[in-house]
């Protein structure tokens, strides 16, 4: 569809197309110091182990923040985000001197009053690391 | 175990925490993000982690923060948080309930600048068996 001004509208159903973000423990170290949160799950190997995880994880947090920068990009900024969920699945498992992917995919699956909602993939290595994961934005 | 009591409670924290812009230019740099005019939609939880770990460590609670996994988390962003804001927390228990041995809590926090109320969040965190 397009309306009067020539420009696309969106519809339900439209796809946000697929972009892969890339973790690894530099970024884990700087969302550690940037948000406050730091669990040494999060940075130290031993540590995690020894609390039953396979390795280092990442903050579930920070997998939900780099799919908010996904929303935002599409949304047409932070200021646009209403409410914003998701469920922590799996955690995001990030070897040492290794780069593993957050893949982040969307549909559109709701419009009402200038405001879009939508549902939200997010896989790394292959496993869904984010249930549930929805977005409620002004866009029109 | 948690107290059943503490359901429903609310904790009021005396202290507003103030938002710089250099905090949020950090948060926004580890995402990529280039406009730092506001506050990225997850900017809040460097607050309320912090604010509602505090407020609930209260011993009559009864919540073992050692062993908390997060297991969900929701936003409701009223207008987005902006440098210069003062900002205080108030966090409740909304729900709690026992799961194949494991406690689940339902943290609810707010975020009010003065008395606008700029950021609603649930955590739901699992204390492990």
């Amino acid at each position: 569809m397009v309306d009067a001004g020539g420009a696309r509208m969106i519809k339900v159903g439209d796809v946000v197309a697929e972009r892969v973000f890339w973790i690894d423990r530099d970024l884990l170290k700087a969302y550690a110091n940037a948000s406050g949160d730091q669990n040494p799950i999060h940075q130290d190997e031993v540590f995690a182990k020894s609390v039953g995880l396979p390795d280092v994880i990442a903050h579930g947090m920070l997998t939900m923040a780099l799919v908010g920068k996904f929303v935002t990009d599409w949304a047409g900024g932070a200021a646009t985000v209403k409410e914003f969920s998701g469920r922590f699945t799996k955690p995001v498992v990030v070897p040492i001197n290794q780069k593993v992917d957050l893949t982040v995919a969307a549909t559109v699956s709701e419009i009402a009053a200038g405001m879009a909602r939508l549902d939200i993939t997010a896989t790394s290595q292959g496993v869904k690391v984010l249930g549930m994961a929805k977005a409620l934005v002004l866009k029109s | 175990m948690l107290n059943p009591d503490s359901v429903g409670r609310t904790f009021h924290s005396a202290e507003e925490v103030l938002v710089t812009q250099s905090e949020i230019q950090a948060f926004a740099a580890v995402l990529g993000e280039t406009d730092t005019s506001v506050a990225p939609p997850t900017f809040s939880i460097r607050i309320t982690l912090a604010q509602s770990q505090v407020l609930l460590s209260d011993p009559s609670v009864g919540l073992d923060w050692a062993r908390l996994v997060h297991g969900d988390q929701k936003f409701e962003i009223y207008r987005p948080i902006l440098a210069g804001d003062r900002l205080k927390c108030s966090s409740t228990i909304e729900n709690y309930k026992v799961a194949a041995g494991n406690e689940i809590v339902t943290v609810r926090s707010d975020l009010h600048a003065a008395s606008e109320l700029v950021v609603s969040t649930w955590s739901t965190l699992v204390v492990r068996a």
